[in-house]
């Protein structure tokens, strides 16, 4: 039997509301899109789900004890507290520039963390 | 930096988030030589630097950058550009003749003159204060802006158990920070019938953690002497009344507020700029200039955005027209067509525009819905019965900016208008 659905996409601030014809993992339909991204989130949702994660790791010697990072892409929904736990062991050292890489191969997925600002060191 | 500070500058921007740090990289590249900002925390950037979520930037960039990435980027402008700014440093008043007044630890108490001035205060949340809840006053109860600097950039964890009142973006992404970092989120409750942020935070930050939202929610009151025990949460009927029997006592160590921000106006009033008892922020034409002459306002000053591309958008017009304004030549007595709130609409910004604009560049009139509207609508510009602009949006929702853009091609209309009204109504 067919399921109908109210799915919300959140790939752009618009959140467009779909309406998802699916049977089991199978989509059959996607109503209510305005752009071609709205289909594809839905696809993956029902197979794949992912989601940028962006939360901080520990700094020595900047001016302050945190520096923010995310995810490069998506990363696999369920396993998101995995990865918050491999982030809680980082401690970086100040200096840190915008884009320095964190962990190199998330889940062996090739997905890169990164910082998201500078952390110039305190005292600089 | 500042390498030696002068007295007189061209353009100074008040602020260096991202309405001001806009503003001032655009002055500059506008023919400001001098341009200077200044702001109050030890570094650029303003608030973004604690949104270290995702989620900037797609307007601007066509990217999907951290709050913090999007900061950097136009820092990193700023002082490639050469732009001075004064950080760790008040601006204490601001006058109609463009004098500003600051201190600092490093510079000391100093008296600055601008030939234009672009206020970017930004905005401030809305406290306990403001929302009047009853009960005790223990420890526990933040805005969830306080909560955000604290967890993402000071790396204070506020609580462990927490209910989140108001469903703003703020609110629901402090829900998912808090979650990721260990803690419990018992409930988000929201007063409206409807959601008060964007729908995808709904979904990525709660129906994502199964975090319980609550519409037509709130806090009866708080319990607890030294700290939050518990706070009794009730149901509300459309007129915010308390529907007797529907009390509940939920157990939590720290209540958060996310119940709406209000434009930072304190400066201007001193300023003399002339405030919109609707938005908060300063009356202002379509390159945000205020009521004082030479007084521009960009971003959340003004009204407050929901997403950080219009307020760069809004700090690069601001920003343009100062500069045109330091270097005089810009009009200085247009013709102005004043812009009124229709049905649906709680108010336009800007609220009156120079139609001779339209003749080189478009202008994007910015407004909020009073109800939302689920369904196709049509967003028009009119003069008495006279059909000037229109659009059709696939909904409305009061959380969300809807805007409509003026054009060359609608100049004469406009320029025959006595009033631009705007409305959202149903298709």
């Amino acid at each position: 039997m067919p399921i109908i659905e109210k799915m919300i996409c959140i790939t752009c601030p618009m959140g467009c509301t779909l309406e998802v014809t699916r049977e089991g993992e199978t989509l059959l339909s996607v109503e209510g899109n305005t752009c071609k991204r709205g289909p594809e989130y839905i696809k993956r949702e029902l197979t794949d789900p992912r989601r940028m994660v962006a939360s901080t790791v520990r700094v020595r010697g900047g001016i302050h004890p945190l520096v923010p990072v995310y995810t490069a892409a998506p990363v696999p929904k369920p396993r998101i507290f995995e990865l918050l736990v491999q982030l809680r062991e980082i401690e970086l050292e100040a200096p840190v520039v915008m884009n320095q890489v964190v962990l190199e191969d998330v889940f062996g997925e090739g997905i890169k963390v990164i910082t998201s600002r500078d952390m110039p060191r305190q005292g600089d | 930096m500042v390498q030696t500070l002068k007295t007189h500058y061209d353009v100074i921007v008040i602020g260096a988030g991202p309405g001001g740090l806009a503003a001032a990289i655009e002055a500059k590249k506008n023919g400001a030589d001098d341009v200077l900002m200044i702001d109050r925390d030890l570094e650029l950037g303003g608030i973004l630097l604690q949104c270290i979520h995702n989620g900037f930037g797609v307007e601007t960039f066509k990217e999907d950058l951290p709050g913090p990435s999007y900061a950097q980027r136009f820092i990193n402008e700023a002082q490639t550009v050469g732009i001075d700014y004064l950080l760790d440093t008040i601006v204490l008043d601001v006058t109609p003749e463009r004098k500003v007044y600051t201190t600092g630890a490093r510079t000391g108490f100093k008296e600055l003159t601008a030939k234009a001035i672009v206020l970017s205060m930004g905005c401030r949340e809305r406290t306990r204060a403001q929302i009047r809840i009853p009960g005790p006053r223990p420890a526990g109860v933040f805005t969830a802006g306080t909560a955000q600097r604290w967890v993402n950039v000071e790396g204070y964890m506020p609580g462990s158990r927490f209910v989140i009142l108001g469903s703003g973006d703020i609110g629901m992404i402090m829900a998912r920070r808090l979650t990721f970092e260990g803690a419990k989120v018992e409930r988000v409750l929201e007063v409206m019938p409807y959601l008060s942020g964007l729908s995808r935070n709904y979904v990525q930050c709660l129906l994502d953690f199964d975090i319980t939202l609550q519409l037509q929610h709130t806090v009866k009151r708080i319990i607890g002497k030294e700290r939050v025990e518990a706070i009794e949460a009730v149901a509300v009927d459309d007129k915010w009344q308390f529907i007797p029997g529907t009390e509940e006592v939920i157990p939590c160590d720290t209540l958060l507020l996310s119940v709406g921000l209000i434009p930072e106006n304190e400066l201007s009033k001193k300023a003399g700029v002339n405030l919109d008892p609707v938005t908060a922020g300063p009356i202002v034409d379509d390159g945000f200039l205020t009521s004082v002459p030479g007084i521009f306002a960009a971003g959340n000053v003004v009204h407050v955005y929901d997403l950080v591309d219009w307020v760069t958008q809004a700090g690069r017009t601001a920003g343009k027209r100062a500069a045109m304004y330091a270097t005089g030549c810009c009009n200085l007595e247009p013709m102005y067509v004043p812009t009124k709130a229709g049905d649906n609409v709680r108010y336009v910004v800007p609220h009156r525009l120079d139609p001779e604009i339209l003749t080189q560049d478009s202008i994007m009139l910015q407004m909020r819905v009073t109800r939302p509207l689920e369904q196709p609508v049509t967003v028009q510009v009119t003069d008495g019965d006279t059909l000037i602009a229109r659009k059709v949006e696939r909904y409305a929702r009061p959380g969300e900016m809807v805007s409509l853009t003026l054009k060359g091609k609608d100049y004469e209309a406009v320029r025959k208008a006595k009033e631009l009204r705007v409305s959202v109504v149903p298709k």
